[in-house]
Protein backbone atom coordinates (compact mmCIF):
# COMPACT_ATOMS: atom_id res chain seq x y z
CA UNK A 1 0.00 0.00 0.00
CA UNK A 2 2.69 2.42 1.07
CA UNK A 3 4.19 1.56 -2.16
CA UNK A 4 1.39 2.23 -4.46
CA UNK A 5 1.32 5.77 -2.75
CA UNK A 6 4.88 6.51 -3.16
CA UNK A 7 4.90 5.60 -6.98
CA UNK A 8 1.74 7.43 -7.65
CA UNK A 9 3.19 10.24 -5.84
CA UNK A 10 6.52 9.97 -8.18
CA UNK A 11 3.81 9.52 -11.34
CA UNK A 12 1.86 13.29 -10.35
CA UNK A 13 5.15 15.04 -9.29
CA UNK A 14 7.30 14.52 -12.46
CA UNK A 15 5.15 16.11 -14.65
CA UNK A 16 4.20 19.17 -12.62
CA UNK A 17 7.40 19.44 -11.58
CA UNK A 18 8.59 19.47 -15.23
CA UNK A 19 5.56 22.28 -16.19
CA UNK A 20 6.62 24.48 -13.20
CA UNK A 21 10.32 24.48 -13.32
CA UNK A 22 11.15 24.12 -16.99
CA UNK A 23 8.22 26.86 -18.24
CA UNK A 24 7.96 29.00 -15.41
CA UNK A 25 10.69 29.06 -12.21
CA UNK A 26 13.95 28.92 -15.23
CA UNK A 27 12.26 31.39 -17.15
CA UNK A 28 11.70 33.65 -14.98
CA UNK A 29 15.22 33.66 -13.59
CA UNK A 30 16.58 33.77 -17.03
CA UNK A 31 14.39 36.96 -17.48
CA UNK A 32 15.96 38.69 -14.59
CA UNK A 33 19.54 36.86 -15.17
CA UNK A 34 19.34 38.96 -18.84
CA UNK A 35 17.77 42.48 -17.34
CA UNK A 36 21.53 42.37 -15.13
CA UNK A 37 23.15 42.17 -18.34
CA UNK A 38 24.87 44.40 -20.95
CA UNK A 39 26.85 45.49 -23.18
CA UNK A 40 30.35 47.27 -21.84
CA UNK A 41 32.25 49.56 -23.55
CA UNK A 42 34.31 47.38 -25.66
CA UNK A 43 30.78 45.13 -26.40
CA UNK A 44 31.60 42.01 -23.90
CA UNK A 45 28.47 41.11 -22.13
CA UNK A 46 28.76 41.93 -18.69
CA UNK A 47 26.54 42.09 -15.31
CA UNK A 48 25.69 45.74 -14.74
CA UNK A 49 22.48 47.62 -13.51
CA UNK A 50 22.65 49.91 -16.73
CA UNK A 51 19.23 48.56 -17.68
CA UNK A 52 17.31 49.58 -14.72
CA UNK A 53 19.26 52.55 -14.17
CA UNK A 54 18.27 53.60 -18.19
CA UNK A 55 14.69 52.67 -17.11
CA UNK A 56 14.86 55.20 -14.20
CA UNK A 57 16.43 58.63 -16.33
CA UNK A 58 15.14 58.22 -19.55
CA UNK A 59 11.83 59.98 -18.52
CA UNK A 60 9.37 58.50 -21.26
CA UNK A 61 10.18 54.61 -19.42
CA UNK A 62 8.81 55.69 -16.25
CA UNK A 63 6.34 57.95 -16.86
CA UNK A 64 4.69 55.29 -19.47
CA UNK A 65 5.19 52.65 -16.48
CA UNK A 66 3.50 54.99 -14.01
CA UNK A 67 0.97 56.00 -16.41
CA UNK A 68 0.23 52.35 -17.12
CA UNK A 69 -0.43 51.29 -13.71
CA UNK A 70 -2.78 54.00 -13.09
CA UNK A 71 -4.60 53.44 -15.89
CA UNK A 72 -4.72 49.85 -15.14
CA UNK A 73 -6.30 50.80 -11.69
CA UNK A 74 -8.70 52.99 -13.07
CA UNK A 75 -9.73 50.15 -15.51
CA UNK A 76 -10.22 47.73 -12.69
CA UNK A 77 -12.53 50.36 -10.78
CA UNK A 78 -14.70 51.41 -14.11
CA UNK A 79 -15.50 47.59 -14.53
CA UNK A 80 -16.74 47.23 -10.97
CA UNK A 81 -18.80 50.11 -11.34
CA UNK A 82 -20.27 49.17 -14.63
CA UNK A 83 -20.83 44.91 -13.88
CA UNK A 84 -21.83 45.68 -10.38
CA UNK A 85 -25.35 46.72 -11.13
CA UNK A 86 -25.80 43.76 -13.73
CA UNK A 87 -24.37 40.97 -11.48
CA UNK A 88 -26.86 42.57 -8.92
CA UNK A 89 -29.80 42.25 -11.68
CA UNK A 90 -29.25 38.93 -12.73
CA UNK A 91 -29.19 37.16 -9.58
CA UNK A 92 -31.09 39.86 -7.35
CA UNK A 93 -33.50 41.72 -8.76
CA UNK A 94 -34.75 39.67 -12.34
CA UNK A 95 -37.50 37.02 -12.19
CA UNK A 96 -35.47 33.58 -11.19
CA UNK A 97 -36.75 32.44 -14.77
CA UNK A 98 -34.37 35.04 -16.72
CA UNK A 99 -31.13 34.46 -14.89
CA UNK A 100 -29.93 31.89 -16.66
CA UNK A 101 -30.78 33.48 -19.64
CA UNK A 102 -29.51 36.20 -18.91
CA UNK A 103 -26.05 34.93 -17.76
CA UNK A 104 -25.58 32.91 -20.94
CA UNK A 105 -26.09 35.93 -22.96
CA UNK A 106 -23.31 37.98 -21.25
CA UNK A 107 -20.99 35.20 -21.08
CA UNK A 108 -21.02 34.95 -24.86
CA UNK A 109 -19.39 37.97 -26.29
CA UNK A 110 -16.05 36.70 -24.22
CA UNK A 111 -15.30 33.73 -25.74
CA UNK A 112 -14.84 35.49 -29.14
CA UNK A 113 -11.34 36.15 -29.58
CA UNK A 114 -10.17 40.11 -27.78
CA UNK A 115 -8.53 40.93 -31.52
CA UNK A 116 -12.10 40.64 -32.68
CA UNK A 117 -14.19 42.29 -29.98
CA UNK A 118 -11.57 45.68 -30.35
CA UNK A 119 -11.92 45.63 -34.14
CA UNK A 120 -15.75 45.43 -33.44
CA UNK A 121 -14.70 48.53 -31.55
CA UNK A 122 -12.27 50.18 -34.29
CA UNK A 123 -14.96 49.75 -36.90
CA UNK A 124 -18.00 51.15 -35.06
CA UNK A 125 -15.70 54.86 -33.37
CA UNK A 126 -13.12 55.28 -36.00
CA UNK A 127 -13.93 58.53 -38.42
CA UNK A 128 -15.32 56.52 -40.91
CA UNK A 129 -16.99 54.44 -38.63
CA UNK A 130 -20.77 53.26 -38.14
CA UNK A 131 -21.56 55.44 -35.13
CA UNK A 132 -20.49 58.48 -37.27
CA UNK A 133 -22.28 57.33 -40.37
CA UNK A 134 -25.53 56.81 -38.32
CA UNK A 135 -24.96 60.32 -37.06
CA UNK A 136 -23.82 62.42 -40.01
CA UNK A 137 -26.65 60.86 -42.13
CA UNK A 138 -29.73 61.70 -39.17
CA UNK A 139 -28.06 65.32 -39.02
CA UNK A 140 -27.07 65.37 -35.41
CA UNK A 141 -23.22 66.25 -36.74
CA UNK A 142 -22.21 67.83 -39.70
CA UNK A 143 -18.80 66.19 -40.40
CA UNK A 144 -17.69 62.97 -38.99
CA UNK A 145 -15.50 63.10 -35.56
CA UNK A 146 -12.75 60.55 -34.87
CA UNK A 147 -13.77 58.74 -31.71
CA UNK A 148 -11.08 56.23 -31.62
CA UNK A 149 -7.38 56.53 -30.51
CA UNK A 150 -7.61 58.89 -27.67
CA UNK A 151 -7.83 57.43 -24.13
CA UNK A 152 -11.31 57.37 -23.60
CA UNK A 153 -11.68 54.79 -26.40
CA UNK A 154 -8.73 52.95 -24.95
CA UNK A 155 -10.04 52.85 -21.29
CA UNK A 156 -13.51 51.94 -22.82
CA UNK A 157 -11.74 49.33 -24.30
CA UNK A 158 -9.96 48.15 -21.54
CA UNK A 159 -12.95 47.80 -19.19
CA UNK A 160 -15.24 46.42 -22.18
CA UNK A 161 -12.50 43.29 -22.66
CA UNK A 162 -11.72 42.47 -19.25
CA UNK A 163 -15.94 42.60 -17.64
CA UNK A 164 -16.11 39.16 -17.98
CA UNK A 165 -13.25 38.10 -15.34
CA UNK A 166 -15.46 40.76 -12.79
CA UNK A 167 -18.70 40.04 -13.62
CA UNK A 168 -18.49 36.14 -12.90
CA UNK A 169 -16.69 35.98 -9.52
CA UNK A 170 -19.38 38.65 -8.98
CA UNK A 171 -22.62 36.57 -9.88
CA UNK A 172 -20.93 33.85 -8.05
CA UNK A 173 -20.54 35.41 -4.74
CA UNK A 174 -23.81 37.07 -5.01
CA UNK A 175 -25.29 33.85 -5.96
CA UNK A 176 -24.56 32.36 -2.64
CA UNK A 177 -25.81 35.05 -0.62
CA UNK A 178 -29.38 34.62 1.31
CA UNK A 179 -31.79 37.18 0.25
CA UNK A 180 -33.29 37.13 3.93
CA UNK A 181 -30.20 38.81 5.07
CA UNK A 182 -31.32 41.57 2.67
CA UNK A 183 -34.88 41.47 3.95
CA UNK A 184 -34.07 41.78 7.41
CA UNK A 185 -32.33 44.61 7.31
CA UNK A 186 -35.23 46.05 5.27
CA UNK A 187 -37.36 45.44 7.57
CA UNK A 188 -35.44 46.45 10.79
CA UNK A 189 -35.22 49.96 9.36
CA UNK A 190 -32.26 50.15 7.08
CA UNK A 191 -32.14 52.41 3.75
CA UNK A 192 -31.14 50.62 0.91
CA UNK A 193 -27.57 53.46 1.15
CA UNK A 194 -26.75 51.34 4.23
CA UNK A 195 -27.72 47.83 3.02
CA UNK A 196 -25.82 48.11 -0.05
CA UNK A 197 -22.48 49.49 1.93
CA UNK A 198 -22.71 47.26 5.37
CA UNK A 199 -24.42 43.96 3.51
CA UNK A 200 -24.39 43.72 0.16
CA UNK A 201 -20.70 44.62 -0.63
CA UNK A 202 -18.98 43.01 2.62
CA UNK A 203 -21.16 39.74 1.51
CA UNK A 204 -19.54 40.12 -2.26
CA UNK A 205 -15.80 41.13 -0.88
CA UNK A 206 -14.58 38.22 -1.85
CA UNK A 207 -15.67 38.00 -5.44
CA UNK A 208 -14.72 41.51 -6.02
CA UNK A 209 -11.11 40.82 -4.69
CA UNK A 210 -10.49 38.02 -7.51
CA UNK A 211 -12.53 39.97 -9.75
CA UNK A 212 -10.10 42.99 -9.31
CA UNK A 213 -7.06 41.09 -9.10
CA UNK A 214 -7.81 39.28 -12.43
CA UNK A 215 -8.81 42.30 -13.95
CA UNK A 216 -5.98 44.17 -13.26
CA UNK A 217 -3.49 41.63 -14.12
CA UNK A 218 -4.99 41.36 -17.81
CA UNK A 219 -5.10 45.16 -17.98
CA UNK A 220 -1.31 46.10 -16.75
CA UNK A 221 -0.24 43.06 -19.48
CA UNK A 222 -2.85 44.05 -22.09
CA UNK A 223 -1.27 44.95 -25.87
CA UNK A 224 -4.30 44.61 -28.04
CA UNK A 225 -5.89 47.05 -26.71
CA UNK A 226 -4.24 50.35 -25.84
CA UNK A 227 -2.10 49.13 -29.12
CA UNK A 228 -5.05 49.16 -31.76
CA UNK A 229 -7.97 51.84 -29.48
CA UNK A 230 -5.45 53.93 -28.00
CA UNK A 231 -3.62 57.39 -30.06
CA UNK A 232 0.04 57.79 -30.29
CA UNK A 233 0.23 59.88 -27.33
CA UNK A 234 -1.68 56.53 -25.14
CA UNK A 235 1.91 54.57 -24.85
CA UNK A 236 1.03 51.40 -22.81
CA UNK A 237 4.69 49.59 -20.82
CA UNK A 238 3.84 46.57 -22.98
CA UNK A 239 4.37 48.48 -26.08
CA UNK A 240 7.59 49.31 -24.69
CA UNK A 241 8.66 45.80 -23.66
CA UNK A 242 7.61 44.69 -27.36
CA UNK A 243 9.71 47.99 -28.99
CA UNK A 244 12.72 46.78 -27.04
CA UNK A 245 12.27 43.20 -28.39
CA UNK A 246 10.69 43.10 -31.61
CA UNK A 247 11.93 46.55 -33.03
CA UNK A 248 15.40 47.60 -31.15
CA UNK A 249 16.03 43.91 -30.72
CA UNK A 250 17.39 45.18 -27.32
CA UNK A 251 16.60 42.02 -25.17
CA UNK A 252 18.61 42.86 -21.87
CA UNK A 253 16.57 46.23 -22.28
CA UNK A 254 13.23 44.79 -22.61
CA UNK A 255 13.83 42.01 -19.82
CA UNK A 256 14.68 44.58 -17.67
CA UNK A 257 11.15 46.50 -18.31
CA UNK A 258 9.60 42.53 -18.09
CA UNK A 259 10.93 42.45 -14.81
CA UNK A 260 9.53 45.83 -13.75
CA UNK A 261 6.20 44.68 -15.00
CA UNK A 262 6.44 41.80 -13.18
CA UNK A 263 7.10 42.96 -9.90
CA UNK A 264 4.95 45.38 -10.18
CA UNK A 265 2.17 42.96 -11.24
CA UNK A 266 3.33 41.16 -7.84
CA UNK A 267 3.17 43.96 -5.49
CA UNK A 268 -0.29 45.36 -6.17
CA UNK A 269 -1.74 41.47 -6.83
CA UNK A 270 -0.31 40.51 -3.10
CA UNK A 271 -1.38 43.78 -1.32
CA UNK A 272 -4.90 43.39 -2.77
CA UNK A 273 -4.77 39.86 -1.59
CA UNK A 274 -3.71 41.06 2.11
CA UNK A 275 -6.20 43.86 2.36
CA UNK A 276 -8.69 41.69 1.95
CA UNK A 277 -7.48 38.83 4.48
CA UNK A 278 -7.78 36.21 0.84
CA UNK A 279 -5.55 33.57 -0.28
CA UNK A 280 -4.46 33.29 -4.23
CA UNK A 281 -5.45 30.08 -3.95
CA UNK A 282 -9.13 30.85 -3.01
CA UNK A 283 -8.88 34.10 -5.11
CA UNK A 284 -8.88 32.11 -8.48
CA UNK A 285 -11.38 29.59 -8.16
CA UNK B 1 -33.93 46.26 -3.55
CA UNK B 2 -34.41 42.53 -4.37
CA UNK B 3 -37.38 40.31 -6.11
CA UNK B 4 -39.08 39.93 -2.92
CA UNK B 5 -39.23 43.15 -1.26
CA UNK B 6 -41.38 46.55 -2.25
CA UNK B 7 -39.90 48.20 -5.15
CA UNK B 8 -40.33 52.01 -6.39
CA UNK B 9 -41.09 52.52 -9.91
CA UNK B 10 -38.44 55.16 -10.47
CA UNK B 11 -35.92 52.34 -9.36
CA UNK B 12 -37.11 49.42 -10.98
CA UNK B 13 -37.32 51.28 -14.59
CA UNK B 14 -34.16 53.06 -14.34
CA UNK B 15 -32.26 49.46 -13.51
CA UNK B 16 -33.96 48.32 -16.57
CA UNK B 17 -32.78 50.75 -18.80
CA UNK B 18 -29.26 50.30 -17.89
CA UNK B 19 -29.32 46.75 -18.52
CA UNK B 20 -30.87 47.08 -21.48
CA UNK B 21 -28.01 49.32 -22.79
CA UNK B 22 -25.52 47.23 -21.07
CA UNK B 23 -26.47 44.41 -23.47
CA UNK B 24 -26.20 46.88 -26.03
CA UNK B 25 -22.84 48.00 -25.24
CA UNK B 26 -22.11 44.40 -25.35
CA UNK B 27 -23.30 43.09 -28.18
CA UNK B 28 -22.95 45.95 -30.63
CA UNK B 29 -19.44 45.71 -32.01
CA UNK B 30 -19.93 42.14 -32.58
CA UNK B 31 -23.76 42.41 -34.12
CA UNK B 32 -21.77 45.12 -36.42
CA UNK B 33 -18.72 43.04 -37.16
CA UNK B 34 -21.17 40.53 -38.36
CA UNK B 35 -23.63 42.53 -40.33
CA UNK B 36 -20.51 44.17 -42.45
CA UNK B 37 -19.02 41.15 -43.32
CA UNK B 38 -22.16 40.63 -46.03
CA UNK B 39 -21.89 44.35 -46.72
CA UNK B 40 -21.48 44.71 -50.26
CA UNK B 41 -18.58 47.24 -50.68
CA UNK B 42 -14.79 47.39 -50.35
CA UNK B 43 -14.37 48.50 -47.29
CA UNK B 44 -16.28 47.82 -43.73
CA UNK B 45 -18.55 50.40 -43.12
CA UNK B 46 -21.30 51.75 -43.97
CA UNK B 47 -23.75 52.53 -46.19
CA UNK B 48 -25.13 49.43 -46.84
CA UNK B 49 -24.58 48.68 -50.24
CA UNK B 50 -26.67 45.24 -50.53
CA UNK B 51 -26.33 41.72 -49.46
CA UNK B 52 -23.07 39.40 -50.99
CA UNK B 53 -21.30 36.53 -50.02
CA UNK B 54 -17.93 37.97 -52.16
CA UNK B 55 -16.04 38.38 -48.30
CA UNK B 56 -16.16 34.07 -47.87
CA UNK B 57 -16.36 32.79 -51.34
CA UNK B 58 -15.09 35.53 -54.28
CA UNK B 59 -12.16 33.83 -56.12
CA UNK B 60 -10.54 37.25 -57.19
CA UNK B 61 -9.46 39.15 -59.50
CA UNK B 62 -10.91 42.21 -57.68
CA UNK B 63 -12.14 40.28 -54.72
CA UNK B 64 -10.50 37.49 -53.03
CA UNK B 65 -12.76 35.77 -50.11
CA UNK B 66 -11.34 34.32 -47.02
CA UNK B 67 -12.33 30.65 -48.46
CA UNK B 68 -9.20 31.45 -51.22
CA UNK B 69 -7.56 33.45 -48.94
CA UNK B 70 -4.35 31.36 -48.24
CA UNK B 71 -2.43 33.40 -45.24
CA UNK B 72 -5.92 33.60 -43.71
CA UNK B 73 -6.62 30.01 -44.15
CA UNK B 74 -3.29 28.69 -43.21
CA UNK B 75 -3.30 30.50 -39.88
CA UNK B 76 -6.26 29.08 -38.95
CA UNK B 77 -5.12 25.74 -39.64
CA UNK B 78 -2.01 26.50 -37.35
CA UNK B 79 -4.81 27.79 -34.80
CA UNK B 80 -6.31 24.71 -34.73
CA UNK B 81 -3.45 22.73 -34.51
CA UNK B 82 -2.39 24.60 -31.33
CA UNK B 83 -5.30 24.65 -29.58
CA UNK B 84 -5.36 21.13 -29.78
CA UNK B 85 -1.87 20.21 -28.99
CA UNK B 86 -2.61 22.80 -25.87
CA UNK B 87 -5.70 21.42 -24.44
CA UNK B 88 -3.96 17.81 -24.60
CA UNK B 89 -1.34 18.60 -22.74
CA UNK B 90 -2.77 21.42 -20.74
CA UNK B 91 -5.99 18.62 -19.50
CA UNK B 92 -3.09 15.47 -19.12
CA UNK B 93 -0.81 17.97 -16.60
CA UNK B 94 -3.60 20.06 -15.08
CA UNK B 95 -5.70 16.49 -14.01
CA UNK B 96 -2.34 14.82 -12.74
CA UNK B 97 -1.49 18.01 -10.96
CA UNK B 98 -4.80 18.19 -9.31
CA UNK B 99 -4.31 14.27 -8.34
CA UNK B 100 -1.01 15.63 -6.83
CA UNK B 101 -2.52 18.64 -4.82
CA UNK B 102 -5.81 16.99 -3.46
CA UNK B 103 -5.02 13.25 -3.02
CA UNK B 104 -1.03 12.87 -2.20
CA UNK B 105 0.85 14.76 0.93
CA UNK B 106 3.89 15.64 0.49
CA UNK B 107 6.51 18.35 2.18
CA UNK B 108 6.52 21.41 0.28
CA UNK B 109 2.91 21.20 -1.13
CA UNK B 110 2.05 24.23 0.06
CA UNK B 111 4.60 25.86 -1.61
CA UNK B 112 4.24 24.00 -4.93
CA UNK B 113 0.68 24.36 -4.69
CA UNK B 114 0.81 28.40 -4.34
CA UNK B 115 3.62 27.92 -7.40
CA UNK B 116 1.44 26.20 -9.49
CA UNK B 117 -1.02 28.93 -9.13
CA UNK B 118 0.85 31.82 -10.67
CA UNK B 119 1.15 31.48 -13.55
CA UNK B 120 -2.72 32.82 -14.17
CA UNK B 121 -1.36 36.00 -12.16
CA UNK B 122 1.43 36.60 -14.66
CA UNK B 123 1.12 38.78 -17.15
CA UNK B 124 1.10 36.67 -20.51
CA UNK B 125 3.20 39.11 -22.18
CA UNK B 126 6.08 38.47 -19.38
CA UNK B 127 5.79 34.42 -20.12
CA UNK B 128 5.96 35.23 -23.39
CA UNK B 129 9.14 37.51 -23.42
CA UNK B 130 10.99 34.86 -19.99
CA UNK B 131 10.24 31.70 -22.76
CA UNK B 132 11.69 33.23 -25.69
CA UNK B 133 14.78 34.29 -23.58
CA UNK B 134 15.33 30.79 -22.32
CA UNK B 135 14.75 29.47 -25.15
CA UNK B 136 17.06 31.26 -27.01
CA UNK B 137 19.97 30.96 -24.52
CA UNK B 138 19.35 26.94 -24.41
CA UNK B 139 20.22 27.30 -28.10
CA UNK B 140 23.07 29.20 -28.15
CA UNK B 141 24.54 26.80 -25.77
CA UNK B 142 23.46 23.46 -27.41
CA UNK B 143 24.73 25.33 -30.49
CA UNK B 144 28.46 26.49 -28.99
CA UNK B 145 29.31 23.22 -26.57
CA UNK B 146 27.84 20.43 -28.70
CA UNK B 147 26.91 21.99 -32.48
CA UNK B 148 23.34 21.22 -32.33
CA UNK B 149 21.09 23.46 -34.03
CA UNK B 150 17.55 22.88 -32.78
CA UNK B 151 15.07 24.43 -34.19
CA UNK B 152 12.18 23.85 -31.92
CA UNK B 153 14.55 26.38 -29.95
CA UNK B 154 13.09 29.17 -31.99
CA UNK B 155 10.08 31.14 -32.34
CA UNK B 156 8.05 28.13 -33.67
CA UNK B 157 4.85 26.38 -33.65
CA UNK B 158 6.11 24.00 -30.52
CA UNK B 159 7.24 27.28 -28.62
CA UNK B 160 4.27 28.62 -28.74
CA UNK B 161 2.03 25.33 -27.41
CA UNK B 162 4.58 25.55 -24.40
CA UNK B 163 4.45 28.98 -23.87
CA UNK B 164 0.08 28.66 -23.90
CA UNK B 165 0.48 25.19 -22.29
CA UNK B 166 2.17 26.70 -19.14
CA UNK B 167 -0.63 28.73 -18.04
CA UNK B 168 -3.39 27.16 -19.51
CA UNK B 169 -2.16 24.07 -17.69
CA UNK B 170 -3.51 25.94 -14.05
CA UNK B 171 -6.87 26.73 -15.40
CA UNK B 172 -7.26 22.70 -15.73
CA UNK B 173 -5.65 22.61 -12.63
CA UNK B 174 -8.60 24.58 -10.23
CA UNK B 175 -10.97 23.32 -12.19
CA UNK B 176 -10.61 19.39 -11.96
CA UNK B 177 -10.02 20.37 -8.53
CA UNK B 178 -12.91 22.18 -7.81
CA UNK B 179 -14.47 18.62 -9.08
CA UNK B 180 -12.17 16.33 -6.72
CA UNK B 181 -12.66 18.09 -3.63
CA UNK B 182 -16.35 17.34 -4.43
CA UNK B 183 -15.85 13.25 -4.84
CA UNK B 184 -16.47 10.99 -2.20
CA UNK B 185 -13.32 8.99 -1.12
CA UNK B 186 -15.62 6.35 0.32
CA UNK B 187 -16.08 4.95 -3.54
CA UNK B 188 -12.42 4.53 -3.88
CA UNK B 189 -11.62 3.11 -0.74
CA UNK B 190 -14.19 0.21 -1.63
CA UNK B 191 -12.75 -0.16 -4.66
CA UNK B 192 -9.59 -0.69 -2.70
CA UNK B 193 -11.04 -2.97 -0.52
CA UNK B 194 -12.46 -5.24 -2.99
CA UNK B 195 -9.37 -5.53 -4.23
CA UNK B 196 -8.82 -3.21 -6.76
CA UNK B 197 -4.98 -1.56 -7.68
CA UNK B 198 -4.73 2.30 -7.41
CA UNK B 199 -4.63 2.82 -10.92
CA UNK B 200 -7.35 0.80 -11.23
CA UNK B 201 -9.45 2.50 -9.08
CA UNK B 202 -8.62 5.87 -11.09
CA UNK B 203 -9.53 4.45 -14.28
CA UNK B 204 -12.84 3.36 -13.40
CA UNK B 205 -13.69 5.12 -10.89
CA UNK B 206 -12.00 8.73 -10.75
CA UNK B 207 -11.45 9.85 -14.62
CA UNK B 208 -15.50 8.55 -14.85
CA UNK B 209 -16.24 10.88 -12.23
CA UNK B 210 -14.52 13.92 -13.79
CA UNK B 211 -15.13 13.16 -17.25
CA UNK B 212 -17.69 16.59 -17.15
CA UNK B 213 -14.85 18.43 -15.73
CA UNK B 214 -11.97 16.83 -18.23
CA UNK B 215 -14.26 17.95 -21.09
CA UNK B 216 -15.09 21.05 -20.31
CA UNK B 217 -11.75 22.37 -18.73
CA UNK B 218 -10.27 20.76 -22.22
CA UNK B 219 -12.82 22.94 -24.37
CA UNK B 220 -12.59 25.79 -22.67
CA UNK B 221 -8.46 25.29 -22.56
CA UNK B 222 -9.10 24.78 -26.77
CA UNK B 223 -10.55 28.03 -26.66
CA UNK B 224 -7.73 29.87 -24.59
CA UNK B 225 -5.24 28.68 -26.83
CA UNK B 226 -7.20 29.26 -30.26
CA UNK B 227 -7.63 32.96 -28.83
CA UNK B 228 -4.31 33.86 -27.09
CA UNK B 229 -2.49 36.69 -28.38
CA UNK B 230 -0.13 38.09 -25.49
CA UNK B 231 1.98 35.32 -25.09
CA UNK B 232 1.84 34.02 -28.70
CA UNK B 233 3.10 37.19 -30.10
CA UNK B 234 6.31 36.80 -28.43
CA UNK B 235 6.98 32.80 -29.71
CA UNK B 236 5.36 33.03 -32.99
CA UNK B 237 7.92 32.03 -35.51
CA UNK B 238 6.95 31.64 -39.40
CA UNK B 239 2.92 29.58 -38.51
CA UNK B 240 1.30 32.86 -37.53
CA UNK B 241 -1.48 31.76 -35.49
CA UNK B 242 -5.16 33.44 -36.40
CA UNK B 243 -5.20 36.37 -33.62
CA UNK B 244 -1.30 37.46 -34.82
CA UNK B 245 -2.22 37.17 -38.55
CA UNK B 246 -5.53 38.95 -37.92
CA UNK B 247 -3.78 42.14 -35.47
CA UNK B 248 -1.24 42.23 -38.50
CA UNK B 249 -4.19 42.73 -40.69
CA UNK B 250 -6.35 45.16 -38.80
CA UNK B 251 -2.95 47.14 -37.99
CA UNK B 252 -2.55 47.66 -41.95
CA UNK B 253 -5.87 49.01 -42.67
CA UNK B 254 -8.89 46.77 -42.72
CA UNK B 255 -10.58 45.03 -45.71
CA UNK B 256 -14.06 42.92 -45.14
CA UNK B 257 -12.13 39.89 -44.97
CA UNK B 258 -11.23 40.68 -41.27
CA UNK B 259 -15.26 40.67 -40.82
CA UNK B 260 -15.48 37.49 -42.16
CA UNK B 261 -13.34 35.36 -40.39
CA UNK B 262 -14.41 37.20 -37.14
CA UNK B 263 -18.67 36.11 -38.26
CA UNK B 264 -16.55 32.29 -38.87
CA UNK B 265 -15.08 33.24 -35.31
CA UNK B 266 -17.95 34.37 -33.41
CA UNK B 267 -20.61 31.63 -34.83
CA UNK B 268 -18.47 28.72 -33.97
CA UNK B 269 -16.91 29.88 -30.28
CA UNK B 270 -20.50 30.66 -29.33
CA UNK B 271 -21.97 27.57 -30.66
CA UNK B 272 -19.06 25.71 -29.01
CA UNK B 273 -19.81 28.09 -25.49
CA UNK B 274 -23.42 26.97 -25.23
CA UNK B 275 -23.21 23.24 -26.23
CA UNK B 276 -20.36 23.16 -23.31
CA UNK B 277 -22.80 25.47 -21.33
CA UNK B 278 -25.91 22.95 -21.88
CA UNK B 279 -23.72 20.44 -21.36
CA UNK B 280 -21.78 21.26 -17.80
CA UNK B 281 -25.79 22.35 -17.07
CA UNK B 282 -27.22 18.38 -17.75
CA UNK B 283 -24.25 16.88 -16.46
CA UNK B 284 -24.45 18.49 -13.21
CA UNK B 285 -28.35 18.47 -12.73
CA UNK B 286 -28.42 14.41 -13.36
Amino acid sequence: MKNHLRLGLFIFLTPVLLWLLLLIIVPHIELLIMSLHGKNDTGDMVWTLANYRHFFTEEIYWYTFVRTALYAIIVTILTFLVTFPVAFYITKVVSPRLTGFLTILLLMPFWVSELVRVYGWMILLRESGVINHLLVSTGLLKVPVEMLYNDISMLMGLVYTSMLFMVVPLISSLESMDDSLIEAAHDLGASPTTIFLRIIIPYAAPGITSGAIVVFMLALGNYLTPKLMGGKNSLWFTEQIYNEFIASFNWNQGAAFGFLLLALSSILIWSGLKISRQHLGKALS
Amino acid sequence: MIRTLPRQRGYTTAFRIYIILFYLFLFAPLVITCILAFNDSNFPSLPWKGFTLDWFLADGPQRIGLLHDSSNMRSIWVSVQTALWVSILSVVVGTMAAFLFEQEQFPGKQGLYFLALTPLVIPGVILGISLLLTANSLGIFFEDTLGLDIPFLRPSFWLVVFGQFSFIATFVLLVVSARLKKFDHSLEEAALNLGATRFEVIRFITLPFLRPALIGSGAVAFLMSFENFNTTLFLVGSETTLPVNLYLQVRDGSTPIINAVSFLLIVSTSTLAVINLIMTKHETSA
